[in-house]
C-alpha cells in the first residue's frame, strides 16, 4: 500500500519527461495529461480512505530511515487536499485542451505548456506529502520553477514586467527559505518534521518565537498574506486563463499548507495567536476594499483571492480544533470556487474580447450557461447559504465565536463584513459583465496575446471542465456533514499530532 | 557552540548587498542581487553543519572528527536550483531588454490607472454636476477641462 504514496510524484514527473519527448504529436501529450492525473485523483482517494482507516501513509524514500531520509507522509490532510488539487488540475487540463483546440489556427499548440503542468502538478503532490523541512523547498521550487515557465509562456511587452514581478519575488522568497532551514537546522540539527517538534520544544523561547516568525515570513509571501500579497494582483491575472486559474486554486494553498503545517506540527501555540489575528483581519478587509476598486475582471478576483486567504488564516491564528477543522473545510472549498471563478472569466473573455468590466456587457443574455457558472461560485465565495462557502464560513465563524477573545471576535466581525464586501464585489461584477445589452466581441486588440481572447466561441471541453468544477463546489456543500467531520478529525491529527509522529519516526521516535 | 567570526561576517556581507541590489531600479542589479542573495543563502546552508573537519567515508577517520554530511548534501541541492532559476531569470531579462529595450522595472500601468481613472472620473463627475447647475451662467471653463481628462485617460488605456 504504502507505494501509493510515491505516485502522485512520481507518474507526472514520468510522463512529464515523456511528453517532452512527445512535443510534436499533441493527442499523445493531451491523453498522457489527462490520463496521468486521472490516475493521481484516484490513487489519492485511495490514500484518503486508507489514512482516515488505519492512520497515515508512510514511505521512506530509497530505504533511508528517519530522520536522516526523505519521508512521504500521506495523512487525512495531505491526502484530502492532494484529491482536491488532482480535480481541480485535471479539470484546467481538460479547459485547456478544449481552449487549445478551439484556438487551432491562432498560433499553433506549444510544446512546453503540458511537460511544464505535469512538472507542477509533481511540485504540488510533493509538498502535500513531504515531511522533510528540505524537501518541501525542493517542492516548492519544482512548482515555482513551472511556473515561471508558464507565467512567462509567449510573454508580450505589456506582461513581460509582470512576470519579472513574480520570478523576483518568488525567487527572493525561496532564497529566504533556503536561510529558514539553515537557522532551522543551526538551531536543532535536523529537517524532519516529526523530528522537529521535539528539538524546537527545547530551544529559548525568543529563539522559537523567531523561527516561527520566519517561517511566517516564508511561506507568507508564497501565500499573498498582506502586507506580502503586493505581487499577486500584479501578476496573476496577466497570464492566461487556465494558468491563472490553477496558480490561484494550487499555488497560494499550498503555501497555506505550509503554515498550517510548519505552525501546528514543527512550533506548539497553546492559545491563539494575536500577531497572525491581526494578519488575517488586514487581508481580508485589505483584499475586499482593493477587489471592490478594480475594473479588470481577473485582477478583482486576484484581489478577492488575497482576501479570503485572510479567512484560512483566521482559522489557523485561533489554534483550536474546530478553528483548524473550518480551515480545511475553507481550504477545500476555496481551491474548487477560485479555479471555477477564473476559467468561468476565462469563458466571459472570450464572448466579449475584453478584461474590463466597462467595456463588456449583456453576457447573460447572450450566454446563459455561462452566467450560470459564473453565479454559482460566485455566491458561494461571497457565502451565500447553501452554498459551501457557507459551510466553511459559519465554521471559521462558529471556532472564532467559542475562543472568545476580544481579539478573535473583532476578527470574526471583520470577516462578516468581508463576506458582505465580497457579495458587493461579485454583484459588481455580475451588473458589469452581465446585465445589459449583449454586445459583439471587442476586436482583438494583440494576436500573440493569450489573455484577452475574443472569438465569441468555446468549446465544449472548456464548458464541462468550468462546469464540472462548480458541480464539485456544490457537491461539497451536498456531502458538507461528513467533510467537516473528516475535516475534524484532520484538524485533530495536526494539532494533536496524533500518529504523525510515531508514523513517521517508527518505534523508537516515541 | 563557536562561531566563525570570519563566515558570520562574510554571510552578513553577502546578505546586506543581496537586499541592497534587490532595492535597485535597474534589472541587472535586481538579478545580481538575487545572484549575491543566493550565494550568502547557499554559504549559511553550508555553514549550519558546524565546523570543518575530516571528510565523511566509512573507516578513514574516527567519526567524532567527521564533519557533518547532510548540510553539504542540501547545500549542492541549493546551488543547483539557485543556478538553474538563475540561468532562467538571465534569459527572461534578455526577453524583457528585447520587448522594451531598456531594462528599468517599470510601474504597474494597470495600478496607477486605476488610481487615476478612480479620481479622474469622480473630477469628471463633479465638474459636469457643476457645470449643468450653473449651465449658461458662467464661462465655459469647467466642461473643457472634462474632456480634455478623458483624452488623456483614453491615451493611458
Amino acid at each position: 500500500m504504502s507505494f501509493l504514496v510515491a505516485l502522485p510524484v512520481l507518474l507526472p514527473l514520468l510522463a512529464a519527461a515523456l511528453s517532452l519527448v512527445a512535443g510534436r504529436s499533441p493527442m499523445v501529450q493531451r491523453a498522457l495529461g489527462v490520463v496521468v492525473l486521472t490516475v493521481i485523483a484516484c490513487v489519492a482517494a485511495a490514500l484518503l480512505v486508507e489514512a482516515d482507516s488505519s492512520g497515515p501513509v508512510v514511505l521512506e524514500l530509497g530505504g533511508y530511515g528517519p530522520p536522516f531520509g526523505i519521508t512521504l507522509v500521506a495523512d487525512r490532510l495531505a491526502s484530502l487536499l492532494l484529491l482536491v488539487s488532482a480535480l481541480v488540475t485535471l479539470a484546467v487540463l481538460v479547459f485547456s485542451v478544449g481552449q487549445r483546440i478551439t484556438d487551432f489556427g491562432r498560433r499553433a499548440a506549444s510544446t512546453t505548456f503540458h511537460p511544464m503542468y505535469l512538472m507542477l502538478c509533481a511540485g504540488v503532490s510533493l509538498a502535500y506529502l513531504t515531511a522533510d523541512l528540505f524537501n518541501l523547498f525542493v517542492a516548492f521550487e519544482v512548482m515555482l520553477g513551472s511556473s515561471y515557465v508558464l507565467i512567462t509562456r509567449r510573454v508580450t511587452a505589456q506582461r513581460v514586467r509582470a512576470s519579472m514581478t513574480y520570478v523576483i519575488v518568488s525567487l527572493t522568497s525561496s532564497l529566504l527559505f533556503i536561510t529558514m532551514i539553515a537557522l532551522v537546522y543551526t538551531a536543532t540539527g535536523t529537517v524532519n518534521m516529526a523530528a522537529l517538534p521535539e528539538k524546537i520544544a527545547a530551544l529559548p523561547p525568543g529563539v522559537q518565537s523567531s523561527l516561527a516568525l520566519l517561517f511566517l515570513i516564508v511561506f507568507g509571501i508564497k501565500a499573498a498574506l498582506v502586507p506580502l500579497h503586493f505581487w499577486l494582483p500584479d501578476s496573476y491575472p496577466t497570464a492566461p486563463a487556465p494558468i491563472t486559474a490553477v496558480f490561484a486554486a494550487l499555488l497560494t494553498k499550498v503555501g497555506v499548507y505550509a503554515l498550517i503545517r510548519t505552525q501546528t506540527l514543527v512550533f506548539v501555540h497553546s492559545d491563539s495567536w494575536t500577531a497572525l489575528l491581526v494578519v488575517a483581519l488586514l487581508t481580508m478587509i485589505v483584499g475586499v476594499l482593493g477587489a471592490i476598486a478594480q475594473n479588470d475582471l481577473n485582477r478583482m478576483l486576484s484581489f478577492l483571492l488575497v482576501s479570503h486567504i485572510g479567512y484560512m488564516l483566521f482559522g489557523l491564528a485561533l489554534f483550536t480544533v474546530i478553528g483548524l477543522a473550518g480551515v480545511i473545510l475553507y481550504v477545500v472549498h476555496h481551491i474548487t470556487v477560485q479555479a471555477a471563478l477564473f476559467l468561468v472569466s476565462g469563458l466571459v473573455t472570450r464572448h466579449t474580447g475584453t478584461v474590463s468590466l466597462q467595456a463588456m456587457s449583456g453576457v447573460a443574455k447572450g450566454y446563459p450557461l455561462v452566467a450560470v457558472l459564473f453565479a454559482v461560485p460566485a455566491l458561494s465565495l461571497a457565502g451565500i447559504p447553501p452554498l459551501s462557502g457557507f459551510v466553511a464560513k459559519i465554521a471559521l465563524f462558529q471556532a472564532g465565536a467559542e475562543v472568545g477573545t476580544p481579539a478573535a471576535l473583532a476578527v470574526t466581525g471583520g470577516a462578516v463584513v468581508t463576506s458582505l464586501l465580497t457579495l458587493y464585489a461579485v454583484t459588481k461584477i455580475w451588473a458589469g459583465a452581465f446585465w445589459g445589452k449583449p454586445a459583439p466581441p471587442q476586436p482583438d486588440p494583440d494576436p500573440n496575446d493569450d489573455v484577452t481572447v475574443g472569438t465569441g466561441t468555446t468549446s465544449g471541453a472548456m464548458l464541462g471542465a468550468t462546469g464540472g468544477l462548480v458541480v464539485v463546489s456544490v457537491l461539497i456543500a451536498v456531502f458538507a456533514g461528513p467533510l467537516a467531520a473528516m475535516s475534524e478529525r484532520a484538524a485533530n491529527d495536526v494539532l494533536h499530532d496524533a500518529g504523525y509522529r510515531s508514523a513517521v519516526l517508527g518505534e523508537e521516535g516515541r | 557552540m563557536t562561531i566563525n567570526i570570519t563566515m558570520a561576517v562574510m554571510l552578513a556581507g553577502l546578505y546586506s548587498i543581496g537586499f541592497y541590489l534587490l532595492m535597485q531600479r535597474s534589472l541587472m542589479r535586481v538579478i545580481l542581487g538575487i545572484v549575491i542573495l543566493g550565494h550568502g543563502a547557499n554559504l549559511f546552508l553550508q555553514v549550519a553543519g558546524g565546523p570543518p573537519g575530516e571528510p565523511t567515508f566509512v573507516g578513514t577517520a574516527a567519526v567524532e572528527a567527521m564533519v557533518d554530511p547532510l548540510p553539504q548534501a542540501l547545500a549542492l541541492t541549493a546551488i543547483v536550483i539557485t543556478f538553474g532559476l538563475t540561468t532562467f531569470l538571465l534569459a527572461l531579462s534578455y526577453r524583457s531588454w528585447a520587448l522594451l529595450g531598456h531594462d528599468e522595472v517599470q510601474d504597474d500601468v494597470e495600478d496607477r490607472r486605476v488610481a487615476e481613472a478612480e479620481l479622474a472620473e469622480r473630477e469628471i463627475e463633479d465638474e459636469a454636476a457643476e457645470a449643468e447647475r450653473v449651465a449658461g451662467f458662467e464661462a465655459p471653463e469647467a466642461p473643457e477641462a472634462g474632456p480634455g481628462q478623458t483624452d488623456e485617460e483614453a491615451g493611458v488605456r
